[in-house]
């Protein structure tokens, strides 16, 4: 395209950068307040995460969200991953009715699976607290993988694991020293998908826990009636893990590369 | 290798029993007297009845399309701009504010939400700059302009990145045609590059309107309580009052509405597609 000055739509990118990083800047600003309020900005202080780390209410919600989140995302990245390979040997109409179900979580309003989640616990007298709401996480990330997976699949040659069986390796070889391997870039961002699907989750964890078991959504939404600065520090602690995980992400491939080019 | 589609028999009878069950489990309790059991249960129509002919519950209906379609309509004003400049940068710079839109939406939808609650409360900083500019110093929180904002704020990524999709795709030689057989700038965007874009604009409007129509914790964290919509009244019948089977009924208004609006829209797409067909 031709080069141009565009000053309207530097301007325009601009304002829409400031709406969008202006609450996270000024979240991370107000969380180092040493009062109460969140208008005004008196002084420096770190009294907001010490009251954070005190808190038993914030840490476990905190805990469970983190190991909710690993334990969804690897085992929802396994059975995505050996799904959709298996899918990939199914007959066409099997396949094709099974990604259709798949994408009803990803097409629905998050308040639909949320509530018919919480009928199905209901339903078969299951307490709702940390077991469902891992049991929902799971069935919300595995459509994400399946469908991260599934274009990988379609690149590979479809007689290489026949090939790998062939030259002497059993099935389970063939299917995680060939197959997985090369569905790696996929399923790595499948993983990545559910992380933070997982992590960032509300409505359906809102629907689908109970006895009092939290993540830290459903705890700034019930705590968010009240002014509470140690919001902010956890809110920005939050920022600071998506963070540091998206760079490591980002920079891993990089590295790898450099690795490489010195070898 | 044929034993390798057993694999994917687990999740066959997980998706049944996680995603379809639940789908069955809501039309069930829609369509039932509460306190039934699973396997004995009687038909009644009279959670519907009941929604259609309370004003209250139409009124919050047709609130909630209403601010879900002012969403949309400020997402795609605002959104297509940003995404047409986002479209005509160099490559580096491209991928740079792509990254910069995508980057806010990994960090969780409700704290990026509370945020804004600082920036609108009665004293703060939004206020005071209204008042400089001489607009006096007006209630920001817990307005109908409180969640408009949020809803615009947490949606118009979804509008953008869509579009920008579209317009990306494009074929520059159009545009280059398009100005060989006299068309000046203007004329080249309305007629060649604004229908082309489309398909990019209608998954963008049904990424931000379909959303919209349900939020709850927008309004709830936004609005004060006093603003209620749709997504509220099916939240407050599953959390509060334990009245599942006429949330169940509402859920499903809603998502027959969300259906036809869709409807609409997707024909909207089409009948520009036709147009484009005539040039």
């Amino acid at each position: 395209m031709k080069k141009q000055k565009r000053p309207i739509g530097k301007f325009l990118m601009g304002l829409t950068l400031l709406f969008f990083y202006l609450p996270i800047v000024f979240m991370i600003v107000f969380s180092f307040n040493d009062s109460k309020s969140l208008t005004h900005f008196s002084g420096f202080s770190t009294m907001w995460y010490t009251k954070m780390f005190q808190s038993r209410d914030m840490m476990e919600s905190l805990y469970t969200t983190i190991i909710i989140a690993v334990l969804a995302t690897a085992i929802s990245t396994f059975v995505g991953t050996i799904t959709a390979i298996g899918l990939s040997k199914s007959r066409r109409l099997v396949r094709r009715l099974v990604l259709q179900l798949n994408d009803f979580p990803i097409m629905n309003p998050e308040i639909v699976t949320a509530i018919g989640l919480m009928l199905l616990f209901i339903t078969l007298r299951i307490e709702r607290g940390f077991v469902t709401m891992l049991l929902a996480h799971i069935a919300f990330c595995i459509p994400y993988v399946i469908l991260s997976v599934m274009p990988r699949l379609r690149a590979l040659d479809p007689n290489l694991a026949d090939a790998a069986m062939d030259l002497g390796a059993t099935p389970w070889q063939s299917l995680f020293m060939v197959l997985v391997p090369q569905l790696m870039p996929g399923i790595v961002s499948g993983a990545l998908i559910a992380f933070t699907m997982s992590f960032d989750d509300f409505i359906i964890s809102y629907f689908v826990t109970g006895g009092g078991v939290k993540n830290l959504s459903i705890m700034v939404y019930t705590m968010s009636k009240r002014v509470n600065p140690s919001i902010n520090a956890m809110s920005t602690l939050v920022v600071v893990l998506i963070t540091l995980v998206l760079v490591a992400i980002n920079l891993e491939p990089l590295l790898r590369a450099r690795r490489e080019k010195k070898k | 290798m044929k034993k390798f589609s057993q694999l994917a028999i687990p999740y066959i009878v997980w998706a049944a029993l996680m995603i379809l069950l639940p789908l069955l489990l809501i039309i069930l309790y829609a369509f039932t007297k509460p306190g039934n059991e699973f396997i004995q249960f009687s038909l009644t129509l009279e959670h519907f009845a009941k929604f259609f002919t309370d004003p209250d519950f139409l009124l919050v209906l047709w609130r909630s399309l209403v601010i879900a379609f002012k969403t949309t309509l400020i997402c795609g004003v605002l959104g297509y701009p940003v995404a047409y400049f986002i479209a005509r940068s160099n490559d580096r710079v491209r991928n740079i504010l792509i990254l910069a839109i995508t980057l806010p939406m990994w960090i969780n939808m409700l704290v990026r939400t509370y945020a804004w609650i600082g920036l609108l409360s009665d004293g703060g900083i939004l206020q005071k700059l209204l008042g400089l500019l001489g607009f006096g110093e007006p209630k920001l929180l817990y307005t109908e302009g409180a969640v408009l904002l949020g809803m615009v704020y947490n949606f118009i990524p979804f509008m953008i990145l869509q579009i920008n999709t579209s317009l990306c795709k494009l074929d520059h030689s159009l545009l280059e045609a398009s100005a060989d057989l006299g068309a000046d700038r203007f004329q080249t965007f309305w007629r060649v590059v604004f229908p082309l874009s489309l398909p990019g604009v209608v998954s963008g409007i049904t990424l931000v309107f379909l959303p919209a129509v349900s939020s709850f914790f927008i309004p709830k964290l936004l609005g004060g309580g006093q603003y209620f919509l749709i997504g509220n009244v099916i939240e407050n019948q599953f959390i509060t009052v334990g009245e599942w089977n006429f949330g169940s009924a509402i859920s499903l208004i809603m998502v027959m509405v969300m259906m036809l609006s869709m409807y609409a829209v997707r024909r909207l797409d089409r009948s520009g597609g036709r147009e484009e067909d005539r040039l």
